[in-house]
């Protein structure tokens, strides 16, 4: 049985911060920018960090399919919000899969995101079935280049075996302790060597000996290569490397500078998701990865590719966008500058543990209840059923709630709540098969408001910052669905 | 079978403090102001009182745990204190405990205290406190102005109203409240406002801007309640009874069960509809003399005066715009400012407004008396969310009425 990918899937935040606003803050200070100025990077929201953004491409990824038959849950970042707490848990519980599950963050490298899928490969060829997700939310100092070229977000794979829509024919990595940046335990921000060296070393030397390394093995000429996923280097500097390794230069992918920016570990998964939303059967995908060395990994496209259900890939993720041009927004949430929050922000965010870990089936998987007497869904669960007219005791049985649609009963902007992205959103929301609840919402376009009656969403975000003690909960909030996306 | 509190216990003497930013009172000194009137009022001593009961509800602001503040600023002799809390309707909870006390026979007199000191937060509107360890991991991040301004989407999208004439409604409301409250020398707010004002104050949370919420003050108020035998033994006359005293507290229904849509209080009904059982009222909107109901927004007493069903439904804010809630309309609300104007000390609040009922049947309500004597008031006193919430109706009467 055929080794490979058996679904995708992507996730961006919503925001689009406008370079060119960047430019116009810094182009004063440093002049380089200012050609930096130029289309959109992706903004995570507040509330939004790389394990939000790995619950959201893993819900893109897994979509109807049967989440209890995954394995593995292989996280590849350089931003996990958690040193000691695997995040890996925390977004396996997320997207309820089954507790009987290998977990493993990867971190420590831009490489992360391949070496994961690498890791989840071996396992499916043991049989298993690995879920791979790519995320990042990497901070940034202000006016850096980085600032400029960085963008937030996360892609899934899932790997197995079986009828998959890629097919592996092969991999190679080669470890290089090739410093181009770095960030430690004492420095906040990556600290970034010239780019000159790092093409001329790295992308024009490293790259290529893995890439012919694996030709080689594999006895695939360079130019039958339909897809080229590099997530790293300019577009000039990959047709240098295109053409240094004789791949068409047709093949390189689009490596979203434009109009997302460089996803970190993320990045190249984020490509392959691209990749394999326009391959045609038979068609070949290399992948790269490249941080401290090099992974390369080699797909054929099958024919099942045609027959995987819709889902939110690198198309439908790109196109949910909205345009930001305040670039303090970007600076406010991410704690880059000294804001005036107010007296109403001090409120004590202190989670019990114990509370926290009893009550996780509702604040991490959505899962309420169900009475097993009358059938009335109801979120929390509780001991006694809701419904007047049933009142049974313990009869409620798991049901989750995450992944079904709710229609708008009430709601405000409040102005006086404490807020890190003021007006904050909330109302009640109410769910096609029974039950209700009030809660917070997320990705309110203020221009565009809100109606009683709209369809909402679940996204899962980052409900609190315990800033006093280094911890941030998780829950769950209701996202509005406008009739078309965009601006 | 329960025969209901009414006629069985009269009001002896009531008191308030004036309400406002009182950056010289810490709530002790609140508590004494109130008291002295009270005790002045029902011409009894201290010794007199055989239990009290006191309502705060953001203790932790102000006194803290306990009964104990309340017997040491009062320096109660030794007799049975309670300290009660129902989100803003504790109020009434402490007129409840001592009424109910006097009417099983367990004392002779009995004293209901609320006091709130809520201006030391450094900051204005209520504080923002934490709600629980449990309800803290997925509660949403509501303010007060926030969680009730979801009632105005909601009712408009029910009666198929547009939001710009409910606003302006909800806008008449405020404006009878501050002409009222001008008239009311113990009152937090005093000073005209026009209908312009509201309509372009800025938007604390949509719909509700500046002037749709209450203020946010200290203060305190209270009542000594005993048996109308022995209150003509200590000589007074034209008692002020209590015909009904009725609780509704939501049990999650609404906040759970997919039949509430979000636009009216489940819980004022209810207790509405026992309250009028109680006190044998039959047609509140013409046999209510008069009403103080619970203001915290503009919006809140639009919808509230359907739900005691003294407006059909869907039509409050017609009353309100004719002027049928106004001073010299036929059932005026809010008639010494209400929270709106008299302002929101919360533990105070449900014994603030049963002191203007009491100063009307009385005829002492000074500038803002009633022409016509009245003969029953009710008073309408809510705590919590539209979704999750207490709310208490209480009608007072005349003797024999």
């Amino acid at each position: 049985m055929s080794v490979g990918l058996l679904a995708f899937g992507a996730y961006l935040p919503q925001l689009r911060l406008q370079r060119k606003s960047i430019a116009a803050a810094h182009g004063w200070f440093e002049p380089s920018l200012v050609g930096l100025g130029r289309g959109e990077r992706t903004m995570g929201s507040w509330d939004e960090d790389s394990n939000t953004m790995s619950v959201e491409a893993g819900r893109a990824c897994l979509a109807d399919g049967d989440r209890s038959r995954v394995d593995g849950l292989y996280i590849g970042s350089t931003s996990f919000p958690f040193l000691d707490r695997q995040n890996a848990v925390l977004v396996g519980e997320a997207l309820s899969l089954n507790s009987d599950l290998q977990t493993f963050d990867l971190a420590g490298s831009q490489r992360a995101g391949t070496s994961a899928l690498l890791a989840a490969l071996k396992g499916a060829a043991a049989g298993e079935q690995g879920l791979v997700i790519g995320s990042d939310k990497r901070r940034t100092k202000a006016a850096s280049a980085a600032e400029m070229t960085y963008g937030d977000g996360a892609a899934a794979v899932l790997v197995g075996e079986g009828d998959v829509v890629a097919e592996l024919l092969g991999s190679h990595t080669r470890s290089i302790d090739f410093i181009d940046h770095f960030r430690t335990q004492e420095s906040e921000f990556d600290y970034q060597w010239e780019a000159r060296w790092i093409r001329d070393e790295g992308l024009m030397k490293i790259v290529p000996d893995a890439v012919n390394a694996l030709l080689h093995t594999s006895g695939i000429d360079a130019q039958d290569i339909d897809h080229v996923c590099c997530p790293i280097g300019t577009a000039s500097e990959q047709k240098l490397l295109a053409q240094k390794l004789g791949i068409k230069a047709e093949a390189l992918q689009d490596s979203l500078q434009n109009n997302c920016g460089n996803t970190g570990a993320a990045h190249a998964l984020l490509m392959l998701v691209g990749a394999l939303e326009v391959a045609s059967p038979g068609e070949l995908i290399m992948l790269l990865g490249f941080g401290q060395g090099c992974d390369v990994l080699l797909f054929r496209a099958t024919g099942a590719l045609a027959k995987l259900p819709a889902r939110t890939g690198l198309k439908a993720a790109l196109a949910n966008r909205r345009g930001e041009a305040n670039y303090f927004k970007y600076l406010t949430f991410n704690g880059l500058i000294t804001m005036e929050h107010g007296l109403r922000a001090e409120t004590d965010k202190n989670t019990g543990l114990s509370t926290a870990y009893r009550n996780r089936g509702l604040t991490t998987g959505f899962v309420g209840g169900k009475c097993s007497a009358c059938g009335t869904a109801q979120i929390p669960a509780a001991p006694i059923c809701v419904n007047p007219h049933c009142g049974s005791v313990g009869t409620q049985v798991p049901h989750p709630f995450a992944d079904t649609s709710a229609v708008l009963n009430s709601y405000t902007s409040d102005r006086l709540t404490y807020s890190m992205n003021p007006p904050a959103w909330y109302g009640m929301i109410q769910f096609a098969q029974g039950g209700r609840i009030m809660i917070d919402f997320a990705d309110v376009a203020p221009e565009q408001g809100l109606q009683v009656g709209m369809s909402m969403r679940m996204v899962f975000r980052v409900r609190d910052y315990d800033h006093k003690r280094g911890f941030r909960r998780y829950y769950w909030k209701a996202a509005p669905i406008y009739a078309a996306s965009g601006e | 079978m329960a025969s209901g509190i009414r006629d069985k216990v009269a009001i002896l003497g009531m008191g308030c403090s004036r309400f406002g930013e009182r950056w010289d009172a810490n709530a002790e000194d609140l508590m004494v102001e109130a008291y002295t009137e009270a005790l002045a009022d029902a011409g009894i001593e201290t010794g007199d009182i055989d239990a009290a009961w006191l309502a705060t509800a953001l203790d932790e602001q102000h006194v803290g745990k306990s009964a104990v503040p309340v017997a040491t600023a009062l320096r109660l002799p030794y007799i049975p204190a309670t300290r009660v809390e129902n989100y803003c309707a504790s109020g009434t909870e402490s007129f409840r405990g001592a009424v109910y006390a006097v009417a099983a026979g367990a004392c002779d007199i009995a004293l209901a205290i609320g006091v709130e000191k809520l201006k030391d937060t450094g900051y204005g509107g209520l504080p923002q406190r934490a709600r629980g360890t449990v309800n803290d991991l997925f509660w949403p991040n509501v303010s007060a102005p926030g969680s009730f301004a979801q009632l105005a989407s909601a009712y408009a999208s029910k009666h198929r109203m547009n939001k710009a004439d409910l606003k302006r409604a909800m806008g008449h409301v405020s404006v009878k409240s501050h002409d009222n409250g001008l008239l009311n020398p113990k009152a937090h707010l005093q000073r005209k406002i026009d209908i312009d004002m509201v309509l372009n104050a800025a938007i604390v949370a949509e719909p509700l801007g500046l002037f749709d919420c209450c203020g946010v003050s200290d203060g305190s108020a209270c009542a000594i309640v005993t048996t109308p035998e022995i209150a003509r033994s200590l000589g007074k006359n034209d008692l002020v009874m209590v015909k009904a005293l009725q609780l509704s507290v939501s049990n999650g229904r609404e906040l759970q069960y997919n039949d509430w849509d979000g636009s009216y209080f489940h819980t004022t009904r209810v207790a509405a509809e026992r309250a009028y059982k109680e006190a044998g009222i039959k047609d509140p909107r013409n046999q209510l003399s008069m009403i103080e109901v619970h203001d915290c927004f503009s919006v809140t007493e639009l919808v509230t005066m359907e739900d005691l069903h003294i407006s059909g439904e869907g039509r409050a804010s017609h009353d309100i715009l004719d002027g049928f809630y106004d001073a010299d309309g036929q059932v005026p609300c809010q008639l010494d400012g209400g929270l709106k104007c008299f302002g929101h000390p919360i533990g105070a609040t449900g014994l603030r407004m049963l002191y203007e009922m009491y100063l009307q049947m009385q005829g002492r309500a000074g500038a803002r008396q009633l022409k016509s004597d009245p003969v029953f008031g009710l008073t309408h006193n809510l705590g919590g969310f539209p979704s999750q919430n207490v709310s208490s109706v209480t009608i007072v009467g005349r003797e024999g009425a």
